[in-house]
């Protein structure tokens, strides 16, 4: 027996009405429905931290959220913090510092990191480290990842 | 990891078990309160200060503002911070089912490995946590590959009239080291120790590893537990 639920939700500011199988995780929600693919499927158990999203303005991961419990919510991914250029800062500091190779883990880095930067002004560089625990990369060795969001917190403090 | 295959699945998410609440020396969690808030908190940093220094450890914040107590509880991953730290604070798991509530001594609630007391249809509904005294005290401490990710081995440790010393990652359930909780002094319950654990190997660490590690914890927490403020 499958079933669906008729849910309606908020994805980068535009309401969106599907009837969405239980099953459905929120990340192949985004994706496969909404064609939304910024969001990336790593590890698929919330150790990776790829497919990290906003849901109600708190990050989550959209592996371990089921769409149907996104019914009346607000969701955004890394498409709408872009478009919005709530990330544009961070963005052109990972671009500069190199805090990037293949991009897999740059989605959910820019949203953990966008995290950080809403809620301490002023964190050190082990608070920053501690607050992106969760999101793997492969590629930088994460100093080049910590060396951006460093930079993105002092120019704003001058 | 698919170790179940429910046909339905039934989302308790809306229901209204997320209050934090202080009463009578008690602090009652609602089971639906996420680490995030748990961690947040001003009651449970002041009263039930062991639950405050494990939020830290619970896995990342992403997954902190989800994750809730009961769901960690209800869980009971043998290698998780809350179980341990409810035994440790002989905490009591409030459960619901057709019949009504139920209170269930947290040392009498982990049954085995991801195995509890819950019956089929049964739910955590809340925790009571007494309010820490003015001559408790409690330390937690804990050992991972990274920030965050389930524990090697863990300590939540808690000294009313005697220490309680629960260990984590060491065992099916929360260990309790009874014989090392008893111990007058900290090379007693080092050694103790020798008889409390038999803690099975992971991908990465020997039995003996993880008792070296444990007693580690211990070496370190001692002087808080002991020592008076």
């Amino acid at each position: 027996m499958e079933h669906a639920l008729d849910c309606t939700l908020t994805v980068n500011g535009t309401r969106v009405q599907r009837r969405i199988p239980a099953r459905q995780h929120l990340v192949d929600f985004l994706r496969d429905e909404l064609g939304l693919t910024g969001s990336h499927i790593g590890c698929e158990q919330g150790v990776c931290g790829a497919c990290t999203v906003r849901v109600n303005g708190e990050i989550v991961r959209g592996c371990l959220m089921l769409a149907v419990q996104a019914d009346g919510c607000t969701v955004e991914t890394v498409e709408g913090l872009s478009d919005s250029r709530e990330i544009a800062k961070l963005q052109k500091a990972f671009h500069q510092r190199n805090a990037l190779q293949c991009g897999f883990c740059t989605p959910g880095m820019l949203l953990a990191a966008q995290d950080l930067l809403s809620k301490s002004r002023k964190a050190s560089r082990e608070e920053i480290r501690a607050h992106l625990s969760g999101n793997y990369c492969r590629c930088t060795g994460y100093q080049a990842i910590i060396d951006a969001i460093e930079e993105v917190l002092s120019s704003d403090e001058g | 990891m698919r170790l179940s295959a429910p046909e339905i699945l039934v989302d308790i998410g809306a229901l209204p078990l997320r209050d934090i609440t202080l009463e009578q020396g008690v602090v009652r969690i609602g089971a639906l309160a996420t680490h995030a808030q748990i961690g947040n908190s001003p009651e449970v940093k002041k009263h039930v200060p062991l639950l405050a220094q494990a939020v830290p450890h619970v896995a990342h914040p992403a997954i902190r503002n989800r994750g809730t107590l009961g769901g960690s509880l209800a869980l009971a991953d043998p290698a998780a911070e809350y179980p341990a730290c409810a035994v440790a604070l002989d905490a009591s798991i409030v459960v619901a089912g057709k019949d009504g509530e139920r209170l269930v001594p947290a040392e009498k609630f982990f049954k085995g490995l991801f195995e509890t007391d819950l019956g089929p249809a049964e739910m955590i509904v809340a925790v009571e946590f007494a309010a820490i005294g003015k001559d408790e005290r409690s330390v937690f401490l804990e050992l991972a590959r990274r920030h965050g990710d389930y524990a090697i081995i863990g300590l939540a440790a808690h000294r009313s009239e005697q220490n309680r010393l629960v260990f984590f990652g060491a065992g099916a359930t929360p260990v309790f080291a009874a014989n090392a909780s008893r111990a007058e002094s900290l090379d007693a319950a080092v050694a103790a120790l020798e008889d409390d654990l038999d803690p099975p190997a992971d991908l990465y660490n020997t039995s003996a590893t993880k008792r070296h590690l444990a007693k580690v914890l211990l070496t370190r927490a001692w002087n808080t537990l002991s020592t008076a403020h």
